[in-house]
């Protein structure tokens, strides 16, 4: 029996649809929001890989309706060197602001963390509600490049100044295109720190009885973590994005240079710094990457340790190297402009901090590695993809070696082998944390379990799918494959090409077995059989003390009371393989945080 | 002159420490044995930790605008110094005075809540004070921007002037955010249904914007 204390709700039950569904003020159904957007973004990012890879294979190729898109970009379908890069730009900057930032951190955090923290919802749920619309403005914001007179920008996720702040004389999309994109982000930028602003009190201020910080699940701490990170990078782009519009808009002169000729047009610019916008945007970018997974190292421990039935081997290593790496990211950004033209002083400041964050990150995999050893694990769709993880955090960490030593990185820095390493350390494993965390919390978001055989089937297309994609990158790179071209014509780049097509056969492949997870995921949320509990797992953390689906309050008629560390399993003596949090009951020789 | 003596309001002091979430705290927890007397009191109420997340984030704006002046300045040699409107400087004893009668109306106030019957003017008539000295001062720099402007000195005439908006600009809007929160305080106030949270955390976001022009003026003062 569990001992509970009794509560107040913050805010009533909603009593109309739009109250309930819509303009949500519960955490729960806003985190429902958040992956309902980023899985229509991540099927838009994915569609807009696929034309891309299908040009980089088939340059020639007509692409059946793809003048749909764009007359002027795929006039008789067939796409044009801008429009490639414009699909560039858009499918980067929607896979990390709308996918990989918004799923892991947004969407997982906002309907678990109250509930592991055992709260009965986020301090300001207004501004939480505000957090998600605001950010699915940005989206539409975003978007709509697609539809203005010469498409989206081609500038690259990264938008590098002067090509981004000279306007339209700049080539297709770099008038109305660049607007866009940087009050999309600008206005995404103000969802997120909403939303960080909610994360950070929560874990403050809201956490239930007997939840010290040291008992919050891996999860809440990297999500906390998160948000920390989110509350300062988002900050400092947001200002960077309004200073882009004003050299559009208003004429000035923060990023464009003197004298700048494009196309026999004197710019009527002086004196902006190109530089300027890339140490705005790379303090936020390089934080980002961690935005991006450090959400999924804690889930990806949550899960493990879930199907271990055991411990990490240190608790609390675990959350300072994810301090540890929150610190860091800020230490390290000169990293991105190597080749930017940088002080060799500076380029060694900047290279030291970018070896020293590999520790933290060596310490995770070394504790997920040695806690897995000898353990027996419970196979399944989560525990799986907790494992695919592992394995492109590990694959793609190794390559940041490399890229970490300023001499080897002018060398590959503007080739595949960078864009095979942040697909895989940024982009593939933060996915494999999104598909562990839904096959793992699917039951308790929902009521209904998702099909495990069509989860193993996902799994294995997706992991062997990717390192067919992303592992011959590095190969390119190194052969001296520049990226971000659209035809590969030089004579060194030609016999190139067949890998290039096996690279676009993968990708279609791998995007398939994408569409199996959707209809896995759409098909159990009504069809699916009902979960046989609410603890399907046996897990130990508050959200499985809780109702499945959690109630409007998340806890019903008791809050929760919390007598142990997050991970009580096998624990000796005990009545059974695992003690919840909530379990009054006292063990002899619990599993210390340690 | 008449002394009108004014009965403590009827406040709404949300959830008691007992009740529901809002009592774990900062470091508090159960023993292993489940010992719930060794539990401590309440948590600190979420909008005195919120106040100070957002405030960093505002911190953390206002320096990468700072940063770029410092970047953009010693990029190009096409940076004119110009003197800035004296009227910032009335501007600037106007923001001060703000924080003074805000902080007089608080602790009255806080009086107020803790049951003392206080003597003098209402409890809320510093609080419309603070709010008119706030517009006063978006006023002044208003004034400022279309005396600018008036000589033809608008936001592309200079990388300087530029900046000048940019910051003062931003800085205004983040004011008229704290105008909305003294607004709410007044509402609350009158309805007797104030949190000494809520005050806290509105005077303490209206003298950090203080706090913040004060640093911009200084900033501008001297790259300018």
């Amino acid at each position: 029996m569990h001992d509970m204390s009794t509560h107040a709700v913050s805010h009533g039950a909603p009593t109309s649809f739009i109250s309930k569904h819509v303009f949500s003020l519960d955490h729960k159904v806003i985190g429902k929001q958040y992956y309902a957007l980023a899985l229509v973004a991540a099927v838009v990012g994915m569609f807009l890989s696929w034309l891309m890879r299908i040009h980089l294979g088939w340059g020639s190729y007509a692409i059946p309706g793809l003048h749909l898109l764009s007359k002027s970009g795929a006039p008789g379908d067939v796409m044009t060197p801008e429009y490639y890069l414009q699909l560039m730009t858009m499918h980067g900057t929607i896979m990390v602001f709308f996918v990989l930032t918004t799923a892991p951190f947004a969407a997982f955090g906002n309907f678990f963390l109250p509930i592991q923290t055992g709260a009965e919802d986020m301090p300001f749920p207004h501004f939480n509600m505000m957090s998600f619309w605001v950010t699915f403005v940005a989206f539409l914001v975003m978007v709509a490049g697609f539809f203005v007179a010469d498409g989206p920008s081609l500038g690259g996720w990264t938008q590098y100044a002067p090509l981004s702040a000279v306007g339209a004389v700049g080539g297709p999309g770099q008038g109305w295109g660049v607007v866009l994109w940087a009050a999309s982000i600008g206005i995404f930028c103000i969802g997120q720190l909403l939303g960080s602003l909610n994360f950070i009190t929560t874990t403050l201020d809201m956490r239930c009885k007997g939840m010290s910080l040291m008992r919050l699940p891996l999860t809440a701490w990297a999500w906390f973590i998160t948000s920390i990170m989110g509350l300062t990078a988002f900050a400092v782009l947001m200002p960077a994005c309004i200073l882009l519009i004003l050299d559009h808009v208003a004429g000035t002169s923060f990023f464009v240079p003197s004298n700048l000729v494009i196309g026999d047009h004197l710019l009527p610019h002086s004196g902006g710094s190109t530089l300027l916008w890339q140490h705005l945007f790379w303090f936020f970018g390089h934080p980002e990457v961690y935005i991006a997974i450090v959400p999924g190292l804690g889930i990806v421990s949550h899960v493990l340790i879930t199907n271990m039935r055991r411990p990490m081997l240190s608790h609390r290593v675990l959350i300072y190297s994810m301090g540890a790496l929150a610190v860091l990211s800020y230490m390290v950004y000169g990293h991105h402009m190597f080749v930017s033209g940088m002080n060799p002083v500076s380029a060694i400041a900047f290279s030291f901090p970018t070896l020293v964050i590999t520790i933290p990150s060596t310490i995770v995999v070394l504790i997920w590695l040695g806690s897995l050893y000898g353990s027996k694990l419970r196979i399944n769709s989560a525990s799986l993809f907790s494992l695919g993880f592992v394995s492109m955090f590990i694959s793609g960490g190794v390559s940041g070696f490399f890229l970490a030593q300023p001499s080897l990185d002018i060398m590959l820095h503007a080739t595949y082998f960078v864009v095979g390493h942040f697909h895989l350390v940024m982009g593939v494993a933060a996915m494999f944390g999104i598909f562990a965390g839904t096959y793992f919390w699917f039951p308790k978001m929902t009521g209904r379990m998702m099909n495990e055989t069509w989860g193993k089937v996902h799994f294995i297309m997706s992991f062997i799918g990717a390192y067919c994609i992303f592992m011959p990158f590095h190969y390119l790179g190194m052969a001296g494959n520049v990226r971000r071209y659209q035809a590969f014509t030089d004579d060194y780049l030609i016999p190139l090409i067949p890998v290039h097509k096996f690279i676009t056969v993968a990708a279609i492949l791998t995007g398939f077995a994408q569409l199996i997870f959707i209809v896995n995921l759409i098909y159990s949320r009504f069809k699916g059989p009902l979960a046989p509990n609410d603890n399907p797992w046996q897990g130990t953390s508050l959200e499985w003390s809780t109702a499945t689906p959690p109630p409007h309050n998340n806890f019903g008629d008791k809050m929760p009371v919390v007598y142990h560390d997050p991970y009580q399993y096998s624990v000796e003596g005990a009545s059974a393989d695992f003690i919840m949090q909530t379990s009054p009951e006292k063990l002899t020789n619990p599993h210390e945080e340690k | 002159m008449a002394t009108t003596v004014h009965d403590s309001p009827k406040i709404d002091v949300g959830r008691l420490p007992s009740q529901g979430s809002g009592n774990g705290g900062w470091r508090n927890r159960v023993p292993a044995d489940g010992d719930l007397r060794r539990v401590k009191g309440s948590s600190p109420p979420p909008s005195s930790t919120g106040i100070w997340v957002g405030l960093a984030a505002i911190t953390m704006t206002f320096a990468a605008f700072t940063s770029a002046l410092i970047v953009r300045q010693g990029s190009a040699a096409d940076w004119q110094h110009f003197t800035l409107p004296s009227i910032l400087y009335l501007n600037t004893l106007v923001i001060i005075a703000s924080s003074v009668t805000l902080e007089i109306a608080r602790r009255r106030i806080a009086t107020f809540m803790s049951g003392n019957k206080i003597e003098g003017a209402a409890p809320a008539r510093w609080l419309y004070v603070t709010l008119f000295l706030g517009l006063l001062f978006v006023a002044g720099q208003t004034f400022a921007w279309l005396q600018l402007r008036s000589q033809g000195l608008v936001l592309a005439t200079n990388i300087s002037y530029s900046f000048f908006y940019v910051l003062t600009v931003a800085h205004a809007l983040h004011l008229l955010g704290g105008l909305g929160g003294l607004v709410r305080v007044i509402g609350k106030l009158n309805r007797s249904a104030l949190r000494r949270s809520t005050l806290n955390a509105t005077a303490i976001y209206w003298h950090f914007m203080g706090g913040l022009w004060l640093y911009l003026l200084l900033l501008l003062r001297m790259k300018l």
